[in-house]
């Protein structure tokens, strides 16, 4: 479904013809296995070459589920000048942040520091990360801000990373993936959300990541497309363990962004939560409220993958449910699975909902004016 | 409050075994001998623990012993209270938790027998699940074999979580078997706790355990459904119990499109997801995870775009609902009869069936 069978022109690029849009997932990729070396201390280029990465999985080289596409991504996104998908700032402009308008792209770098298990080497990929996506993307294009990531298994260094950060505006939020080692309502990852809450980053959880558990609570599946969908199972469960625990009890001016999990899920989700909870409540006396105010008040979520039902009403009935004004619109640029941005949202949505939807519950959320 | 109709077929009905020694006289000398020697007491999953609210309605709990482990209870309670033709009876005891397959063997016999004795063989409404040592795929398909002469046992028992995700071909002989004999695979709410019981690790709460049972039952449709298992075996039936069910349609949605743009990895899976869960997947009505107000249900009813899906149950003696108000409201009397009569009776060809017993 991606492969350009024959040339067409651009799209209208930035000629005031097509609305700006936020774009609340950007994958930017390293152009070479060396790009980072700048930024990391030389003891680790040795250490790298000689051991490797260890992350949470068995693989070397590659994911454990192989993809449906090369890094995941559409065939059309390799740059001109060479490497993979996502790695060329200049043909990233041309591709997608020019023909489509993004007036903010929210970078989140996926292969970094985070799911590896030597936890010296994940915060110093992390960091260089962190000054990679700074050289590199933010400060060659305004329109660009960045993820702070962090070594997510060890809760001092990951928030010593996010007070260096701290007020820098080239960083909107923190990115955390949604499989850990633990359930992320758990009080390893607290000094994150108390570092985050300081900074007044909100964090993003993007679907994946590596924390060693089985992707379903019966074991490892067989095929790709079980670990896809299972991902919004696991997001799920991330969601429910942050409420249970009483992260939002602790840290009240913490908000989180769900990030490429879906959203169709949420109501029914929620739902299940305060009916459980109704009967169940004092075995966690440390929240005060019904789960689902919890959620409706410190939740937003991206769109990408679009909840594509047969009618356009069970769509709208569900983002009601859950408000539109907790919806960010993303792609997943370069993903396979990119979302086209006149094609995502169904006729019939009000201009104040579209504006909501496209850009300004993005603006809002990461205070870009 | 929407009524219930008599002649219903409640299919999730839980009756508890007392103690582990009640297991006893259906167990031969060497089991008796380790269960004795060895200080084996009873075997409680954490899925219900027996004091929890949700194990058991603050009405139905009994003054002593396990709720639902008195049948006159259950009969007042449950069958005569709602009028109920047929009750299905899902043992919810954790005999899939051990892990030595002979032990899980010995104890999942004991137990089917000690079903037909003191509860089958005792209301004549009641019928009953087989309950299997899913480890070993010889002795699960054994004890299919040798319950399924007793026509009053209606459907295969499984739980949501176990040691490997439930389409992997491994299974498949569980499968044929069913299907063999007219026994729709009933997959119940809980865990053999062989896996951590959520897919991001260990929780800290109960709570946080039976939320995760309805992501749990995302991914086994997911596995069921990919693996194949409906192409090879389609008039197969399968019904989720205790699963919930309004995160079906947001679930199918996700699941379609992704089949859509990687079907290529699964060329075996013959119709679309959404087709095959019409067809051959089925939800027990509780709990009715949705507020309570028969707009948003109603709305979540035509999102699910059938009324098949749905078969009545009380889940005694669990605490989901109140009262007599085991339909959630608004329902309409078509869909009642449907939900109650019609669709249960589609899915368990054994319910009424003549010659009861080998």
């Amino acid at each position: 479904m991606n492969v350009q069978l024959r040339e067409r022109p651009q799209a209208a690029s930035s000629t005031g013809i097509k609305s700006a849009i936020a774009d609340c997932d950007i994958h930017p990729a390293r152009a070479t296995k060396d790009e980072l070396h700048p930024y990391l201390a030389k003891r680790w280029h040795g250490h790298i070459e000689t051991f490797g990465v260890h992350a949470y999985q068995g693989m070397m080289e590659g994911p454990p589920y192989p993809k449906a596409q090369p890094n995941a991504s559409r065939r059309d996104a390799y740059p001109p000048e060479g490497g993979p998908q996502g790695s060329s700032l200049s043909f990233m402009q041309k591709q997608h942040l020019d023909p489509n308008n993004v007036a903010l792209g929210v970078l989140n770098p996926l292969n970094t520091g985070q799911g590896i298990r030597n936890q010296d080497l994940a915060a110093a990929i992390c960091a260089a990360i962190n000054d990679w996506q700074i050289e590199k993307w933010t400060s060659k294009d305004a329109r660009l801000k960045g993820s702070v990531v962090v070594a997510n298994e060890d809760g001092v260094s990951a928030a010593a990373e996010i007070r260096k950060r701290a007020g820098d505006k080239n960083f909107v939020q923190v990115l955390l993936l949604s499989r850990n080692v633990e359930p992320l309502g758990q009080r390893r990852y607290w000094p994150i959300y108390e570092a985050a809450q300081e900074a007044g980053l909100p964090i993003g959880v993007h679907a994946f990541g590596f924390g060693g558990n089985p992707i379903t609570a019966s074991g490892w599946p067989s095929y790709y497309i079980e670990e896809m969908v299972g991902h919004s199972q696991c997001q799920q469960t991330a969601l429910a363990s942050l409420v249970l625990e009483g992260v939002f009890e602790r840290f009240p001016k913490l908000k989180m962004v769900m990030v490429e999990a879906g959203f169709g899920w949420a109501p029914s989700l929620a739902w299940r939560l305060d009916k459980v909870f109704s009967k169940l409540h004092g075995e966690v006396p440390h929240l005060k409220r019904k789960p689902s105010e919890y959620i409706r008040d410190h939740i937003w979520w991206t769109t990408q993958p679009m909840e594509d039902p047969e009618s356009r009403d069970h769509l709208f009935q569900v983002i009601e449910w859950i408000g539109w004004d907790k919806l960010l619109f993303a792609t997943d640029y370069p993903h396979w699975d990119y979302d086209e941005p006149s094609r995502v949202l169904p006729a019939g949505v009000s201009d104040a909902n579209r504006q909501a939807f496209y850009l300004d519950n993005a603006k809002q959320l990461y205070g870009i004016s | 409050m929407t009524s219930p109709i008599a002649g219903g077929v409640d299919c999730d009905l839980h009756p508890a075994v007392p103690h582990l020694t009640s297991l006893l006289p259906y167990m031969n000398d060497y089991w008796r001998d380790q269960v004795t020697t060895r200080g084996m007491t009873d075997l409680i999953s954490q899925s219900y623990p027996v004091n929890s609210p949700i194990s058991s309605r603050p009405d139905w709990r009994p003054v002593k012993g396990k709720p639902g482990s008195d049948i006159a209870d259950l009969q007042r309670q449950a069958l005569d209270r709602f009028g109920t033709a047929y009750g299905i009876c899902n043992p919810l005891y954790g005999v899939q938790m051990v892990f030595s397959e002979d032990m899980a063997n010995a104890f999942c016999r004991a137990l089917n027998d000690w079903l037909a004795k003191e509860w089958l063989d005792k209301d004549e409404r009641l019928r009953g699940s087989i309950v299997i040592p899913v480890q070993s795929i010889e002795k699960a398909v054994a004890e299919i074999e040798r319950c399924a002469a007793d026509k009053r046992f209606v459907q295969v028992l499984m739980l949501v979580m176990g040691d490997m995700p439930l389409g992997k071909r491994h299974y498949w002989p569980i499968y044929a078997a069913a299907e063999r004999f007219g026994l729709p695979i009933g997959i119940h709410a809980g865990s053999a706790y062989h896996n951590p019981p959520t897919s991001v690790g260990w929780g800290s709460y109960h709570i946080e355990d039976y939320v995760a049972q309805a992501q749990a039952f995302q991914t086994q449709l997911t596995s069921l459904i990919v693996e194949g298992v409906f192409a090879r075996h389609p008039n197969l039936k399968m019904v989720m119990l205790e699963s919930g069910f309004t995160w079906l349609p947001p679930f199918l949605w996700r699941l379609h499109k992704f089949w859509r743009g990687v079907r290529m990895e699964t060329p075996w899976v013959d119709r679309a997801p959404l087709e095959i869960v019409r067809s051959n997947i089925r939800f027990s009505l509780q709990p009715v995870d949705a507020p309570p107000e028969s707009d948003t249900l109603n709305r979540l009813f035509d999102h699910m775009q059938s009324d098949e899906l749905i078969l009545f149950s009380t889940d005694y003696p669990h605490w989901q609902f109140d009262g007599d108000e085991v339909l959630p409201k608004g329902l309409s009397p078509d869909l009642v009869r449907k939900i109650m009569i019609d669709n249960p009776h589609a899915t368990y060809p054994r319910l009424t069936v003549k010659e009861m017993t080998p």
